[in-house]
Formats: C-alpha cells, sequence, structure tokens
C-alpha cells in the first residue's frame, strides 16, 4: 500500500480538477470534453481518466478541426483517443467554409471560425456541459472566467452577468438551450501543466519538443509552411530548430526557437521564458488588447 | 516540492490594492516582458506618465475603459518554496459580492489601508466579513508608508488598531500580522526596506512564504460528500463499486468506522483508492474513492462522516445569509439549497436580523435582504441536510442559495456563523 500525501501543489491542483469532473459527471446530463490534441486538453484528458477510474470515461470527445492542422497532431489525437476507447467527434470549419456557411477571412487565420461550428455541434448534440482546456493565467479576460461559465442559448459569454463562485460549490443550473462551459485547469499555470505532464509522464505530440522545421518569419512569429497561404512573396522559408508552446490553427500558431528536446529542458525553457506562450505565440491574441475577450463573449472557448 | 496558498485581497478604492498585486507579480518576475509591454502601450495611450500597473489586473474591456475593477480576477505567481492562487477582489463596485467570492476559498486575506488615512470603515466592514467566512489569517498591509515618511509611530497605532480589531472579531493575535509597505517603491513587498530599521517582521512575500497551509481547522472530524458512484462493470472490474468525492474535512484511513447520512447506514472503510493505487491515508481536500465493507444504498448527495463524530441532521437550522443577487430576499422566499453535493429545495421561513451597512449594528426582524447585504435567517429544507456549524467546519457548514426560476446564485450560506457584533465592527470610542 502507498501513502501518497498529495498536499503539493501539483496534488492540490489535481484533486481540484478531479472535484469538477466529478461534479460535472453528477449533475449534467450530457457533457462533452473539447480534445484538439494540444497538451492543456491532453492534460485535460489524463485528469478525465484518473477521476473516473477504474471505469471508463463517461464523456465523449469533441475536436473543431480548422483543417489547417499539424499532422503530428492529428496522428497523436486519433492514437490517444484509439488506446482508451474513447468517442471522438470532429466538427469541421472546412465543411462550413465549402458549403458556403462561412467565409475564409482576408488574414486567413481560422481560429476564430472555430466558434460556429462549435456551437452548432453543441446544438445538434444537445450537450450541457463542455469541458474546455482554457486557463486563468493565460490571457487577461481569461482571468476572470469562472469555472462553471454559463453560455447563453446563443453560447455567449457575459462577463457582467457571471454568477460568484463560492467555496468548491460549484451551481451549475442552466436552462433549457444554455450550457455551461467548464474549466478545470483555471488555476494551472503553463509551468504546472508541464511539471505535471512530467510527473505523470504524459505523452505529447512531438512538435512541443524541439525539432527541425522549415518556417518563415511573419509579424516576429516562425510560421510553418503549408496550405493556410505561406510563405507569401517576400517571406522566405528558412530551416531552424524551433518547437511550438502552443498548438492551434497552422495559420496563426508560431513556433519558438527552441534546443529543448525533453520534457526537463522545456520546463527548464518555460520557466525562464520573458514572453507569455499566448504572446508569443498566437497572432490571433494580437489583434487587439481584447481579441480574446470579444471572441469569448461571442462562443469561443 | 512547494505547496499552494490560496489567498485574496481586499481594500478600499485608492489604497493601491491593484498597485501592490502588481509589485508582488512584478517582484517575484510573474509579469512577462509582452504583458508588460501591453500595460506601457496602453498607458501611453491613455495618456499616463508611467506604466499603470493596475492594467495587468483589470482584464475586460469596460474595466479597462472605466478604470476601476469590476469584477474577482485570479492572478498566479510562484517562488521556490511556494505556489500562489491570488483572488483580487475589487473594494467598491458590490463588495460584499466579491470579498464573499475570494474569502471562501482563501487561507490568508491580505487587507489594505493607506497610512495617512489609517483604519477606515471600510477596512473594519472588510475584516468582519473575512472573519465571517472563515478566512483563518489576515494581514494588513499598511500602504503609502513612504508618504508618512517611513514614520514608526504612526504604523504602530494602525497596527495595534488593527489587531485589537481583529481579536475582537475571533483572531489570535498570532494568526494577524501588519507590515508597513509602499506598493509604489517596493518597500517591504519582496525587498526589505532600508527606510524601515524600526521594522523587524518579515517581508509581505516572507510571510506569504512561510506562513502555515493548514487544511481549514485542526481536529475536524472526517467529512466526504459523495459526488459520484463509480461503477466501471467491466470485465476487468465486474463488481466494482467506489464512492468517489473530495475529503471536505479532516482525514480516513482503512478500517475506519463511518456513518452514511442522511439514512444512517454503519459501515468500515475498506480501501482507499486512487489511480495511483491504495493509500493508507486521504486528507482534506484530496480526491479519492472510497471502498466500504457492506452493500449500503450510497449514492451522490449522501455524506459520509466519521461514526464517532456526526454532524447534526436537520431540516431546520438558523443561518447567515450574504446576499448576493439584486433580486431581494423576503421572508417564505421558494428556494434550493446546494449543501456539498445535495440540492434540495428549501424556504427561508424568516429574517431575524440584518447586519446594517450604516450603523455597523443589527436591525431584528428586517423585511427583506438586499445585495450585498448580511443576515441571519432561519432554513427549513425539503430533505434533512447533514450540517456543521460553519465556524467548525467551513466545508460541510457552507451552502448555497439558488434561484429556483432560473438558477441564479443568489446567496452564500453559513450554518449558524452569527454576524459581528457591534463592539466587534465599531470603532469603539
Amino acid at each position: 500500500m502507498t501513502v501518497i500525501r498529495k498536499t503539493d501543489n501539483l496534488g492540490a491542483l489535481e484533486s481540484e480538477a478531479i472535484h469538477i469532473f466529478r461534479e460535472v459527471a453528477g449533475e449534467f446530463d450530457r457533457p462533452v470534453i473539447l480534445f484538439s490534441g494540444g497538451k492543456d486538453s491532453t492534460v485535460l484528458l489524463h485528469l478525465a481518466i484518473r477521476a473516473f477510474w477504474p471505469a471508463p470515461v463517461p464523456f465523449p470527445l469533441l475536436h473543431v478541426d480548422t483543417g489547417h492542422n499539424f499532422g503530428e497532431v492529428i496522428e497523436f489525437r486519433d492514437k490517444v483517443v484509439a488506446s482508451y476507447g474513447l468517442r471522438l467527434l470532429v466538427a469541421k470549419v472546412q465543411d462550413y467554409i465549402d458549403d458556403g456557411r462561412l467565409a475564409e477571412r482576408t488574414d486567413g487565420i481560422r481560429n476564430p471560425l472555430q466558434t460556429t461550428p462549435l456551437l452548432d455541434s453543441i446544438t445538434e448534440n444537445r450537450f450541457d456541459a463542455v469541458f474546455g482546456g482554457g486557463r486563468r493565467d493565460e490571457e487577461r479576460a481569461r482571468a476572470k472566467e469562472r469555472i462553471f461559465s454559463l453560455r447563453n442559448s446563443f453560447g455567449q459569454w457575459e462577463p457582467r452577468r457571471q454568477r460568484p463562485e463560492l467555496w468548491n460549490l460549484y451551481n451549475g443550473r442552466h436552462r433549457p438551450g444554455e450550457h455551461v462551459r467548464v474549466f478545470p485547469l483555471s488555476n494551472w499555470t503553463e509551468l504546472d501543466v508541464w511539471n505535471y505532464i512530467a510527473r505523470e509522464n504524459i505523452e505529447l505530440p512531438a512538435i512541443y519538443y524541439a525539432h527541425e522545421r522549415n518556417v518563415y518569419l511573419r509579424d516576429g512569429m516562425w510560421l510553418a509552411e503549408g496550405p493556410w497561404g505561406g510563405p507569401r512573396s517576400g517571406e522566405s522559408l528558412e530551416r531552424r530548430m524551433v518547437r511550438y508552446r502552443t498548438v492551434g490553427d497552422g495559420s496563426c500558431t508560431g513556433a519558438v526557437d527552441s534546443t529543448a528536446t525533453d520534457i526537463e529542458q522545456v520546463i527548464a525553457e518555460v520557466a525562464a521564458s520573458r514572453l507569455t506562450e499566448r504572446g508569443a505565440t498566437r497572432a490571433d491574441d494580437r489583434m487587439s488588447e481584447a481579441a480574446m475577450e470579444d471572441r469569448k463573449r461571442e462562443g469561443y472557448f | 516540492m512547494s505547496d499552494l496558498l490560496r489567498l485574496a485581497t481586499a481594500g478600499s478604492v485608492d489604497d493601491g490594492k491593484s498597485t501592490l498585486v502588481g509589485r508582488l507579480l512584478y517582484d517575484t518576475k510573474s509579469v512577462l516582458a509582452d504583458q508588460l509591454d501591453a500595460v506601457h502601450r496602453a498607458s501611453v495611450d491613455r495618456g499616463m506618465a508611467g506604466p499603470d500597473l493596475s492594467l495587468l489586473v483589470d482584464g475586460l474591456r469596460s474595466e479597462r475603459e472605466q478604470g476601476i475593477t469590476i469584477d474577482v480576477a485570479y492572478r498566479y505567481f510562484a517562488t521556490p518554496r511556494r505556489s500562489f492562487v491570488l483572488a483580487d477582489t475589487p473594494g467598491h463596485v458590490q463588495y460584499t459580492r466579491n470579498t464573499v467570492t475570494g474569502a471562501s476559498t482563501a487561507q490568508l486575506a491580505i487587507l489594505l489601508v493607506d497610512a495617512r488615512k489609517g483604519l477606515i470603515e471600510q477596512t473594519r466592514r472588510h475584516a468582519a466579513v473575512l472573519a465571517l467566512l472563515g478566512v483563518p489569517r489576515l494581514v494588513l498591509a499598511v500602504n503609502k508608508i513612504d508618504l508618512v515618511d517611513y514614520d514608526e509611530s504612526t504604523f504602530a497605532l494602525i497596527a495595534k488598531e488593527f489587531t485589537a480589531h481583529a481579536v475582537a472579531l475571533g483572531y489570535a493575535e498570532a494568526d494577524v500580522v501588519t507590515v508597513p509597505v509602499s506598493a509604489l517603491v517596493g518597500d517591504n513587498v519582496v525587498e526589505r526596506s532600508a527606510h524601515t530599521p524600526w521594522y523587524s517582521g518579515p517581508t509581505l512575500l516572507d510571510h506569504l512564504e512561510t506562513v502555515p497551509v493548514d487544511a481549514d481547522a485542526h481536529n475536524v472530524p472526517f467529512r466526504f460528500p459523495v459526488q459520484y458512484v463509480i461503477r466501471p462493470r467491466t470485465p476487468e472490474y465486474p463488481d466494482y463499486r467506489g464512492y468517489a468525492g473530495q475529503v471536505a474535512a479532516g482525514s480516513v484511513r482503512p478500517g475506519d468506522e463511518i456513518v452514511v447520512l442522511p439514512a444512517g447506514g454503519r459501515s468500515l472503510v475498506e480501501r482507499i483508492d486512487s489511480p495511483d493505487g491504495e493509500l493508507a491515508e486521504a486528507t482534506s481536500g484530496q480526491s479519492v474513492t472510497l471502498i466500504l465493507s457492506h452493500d449500503l444504498d450510497v449514492s451522490r448527495g449522501d455524506l459520509i462522516s466519521a461514526a464517532d463524530s456526526l454532524p447534526l441532521v436537520t431540516d431546520d437550522f438558523a443561518a447567515t445569509l450574504c446576499w448576493l443577487a439584486d433580486k431581494e430576499l423576503r421572508p417564505n422566499a421558494r428556494v434550493l439549497v446546494k449543501h456539498g453535493t445535495k440540492t434540495t429545495p428549501a424556504f427561508v421561513s424568516e429574517l431575524i436580523s440584518r447586519f446594517d451597512e450604516q450603523s455597523l449594528s443589527s436591525v431584528e426582524l428586517p423585511e427583506s435582504l438586499r445585495l450585498n447585504e448580511i443576515g441571519q435567517v432561519r432554513v427549513r429544507t425539503a430533505e434533512p441536510l447533514p450540517i456543521d456549524d460553519y465556524t467548525a467546519s467551513r466545508r460541510t457548514g457552507a451552502f448555497l442559495v439558488i434561484d429556483a426560476a432560473d438558477g441564479t446564485t443568489l446567496a452564500a450560506g453559513l450554518v449558524g456563523a452569527p454576524l459581528p457584533t457591534r463592539d466587534a465592527v465599531s470603532p469603539g470610542p
């Protein structure tokens, strides 16, 4: 018999996240976990598996696919889904563009386009609780987000009408058509996520570790060549040693110069970094002071 | 391995709270270059002389436009010794609602006062709310000490007055620390100040790093609200039946005798399961799965309790409500009560008294409770609840009052928890 006294930082965060998963399982009819294969959603899934062990995770997964993917990530996503015998739903931005429900933006960035397929998928499947890997340390608007965040029937976040969140008593009541976004990693920082990945020995897509890749410079970020339209004229490809701090839509997710090829080196690099992960790697958050708040109001993750 | 401290800040307008939080983040190198650049740019855009550190905290468009903090913001910083989750609660807009929210999970609260003004009425009210919510430890940061020329006697007077106030609210002197700081200049926040040689206590960060992190109170009997029944029904685990939950109070070991409430069935803890294997003990805050020795009917909403010290199981109890909604409370209001993992219909049968904001006294038999008011009530529930007094056990003495019609959270409820007395909240002679 083991004696594990999990009163340290990671143990406390893990217990809090597991408690949140179990509350949702106990109070909602149709929860779903947003799963992209990125590090935060992989940690989220790991926690869900631990919350219900030895029973299977009682929710399906949903990936809102922008179509601008990194091959390694999709491969990883499918491998994880198969290995745990989970059910994965995929909502494709490309389908919406193909049949005209959405139009490609002039800048080619597809992250903001995810909102419509996400909301449609929630409505069609009657999901009442949607788990996301969002963290409050990521961005200022997210710092004000509740762990249980009520969305109206248009999926909108209304920051001034949020419910006070007291003790660990979460209020998940909602009316028909409304749903609740749930963020079990709310109180985690980027470094907590990496330390937990190391402690739990969680596998990630290889692009989180340093590798050689053809990249071009745009707006101060290293973007990978790909079907999303780069490099343009005036931008030149270079082969560099890089890794990804976040993994999102290929058109707006930048790589950072890195030599960190294993988890210890990544942790050292994150601890020493002078840039936030979104500031360093997400073009869509640089658009305005309130870019994330505006997207969240519209129903984004 | 570092541990985790959850803390809240409270203060009034213009006492420099956002600057203090900004200072803590900045001096612990928790603010990164791109965030600082953004603050610099925004400060220049707004025509300010220097960077406004409060912009780090105020995240919403309307907050930045109005230059105020509307909502509780959560900030994160870490030192080699400890990680911190800080709930930054605004002082002026709906201060009770925000302070109650921040205080509900805090193990320590930092109150700010302006050294030039000393304790003001709002400081006393904040301290009373923090005491009511059972925040175990208080720190008073006497800010802008540079503006009183680092005067020892000014600090000593404020420190003495505040400590006396906190003791009157029920704090032990050892749990109250006062620190002279200048958030703007950085004195005694992270770096010890050369200007306060007369001060021998810890810097603010020193104190935050070394203050003991208690699991709620000591010697609290074991309490475990059942969240979910884990029944895999897989070939590997055909008969597994485990009760999943987070230890709300106390601790448990295999072999302990327990009672399942409200039904009252007795059993023994056969095993404590976690994905890492069986545990020899589970303590307050840990999420685990309990396997019992007997086949009892246990489901979500039940409470597993130590057999030798049971909570009161009742459908009629006195409580303190912090009213958080625009809609006012009137006697016989029909609501929902969420206690632990149980939600039950209830009604507020009686409004006993209201804590009056203006006179800092209690009004008997009020007609209503309104937004940001605190009052004592009597609650009757459709099903009996296993309750502890809030002062004895925070987790099992707390409940939410929810609007049955639209699901809004109406109030924070504390079982028992008498209101602060006039002696404790009035400035005194």
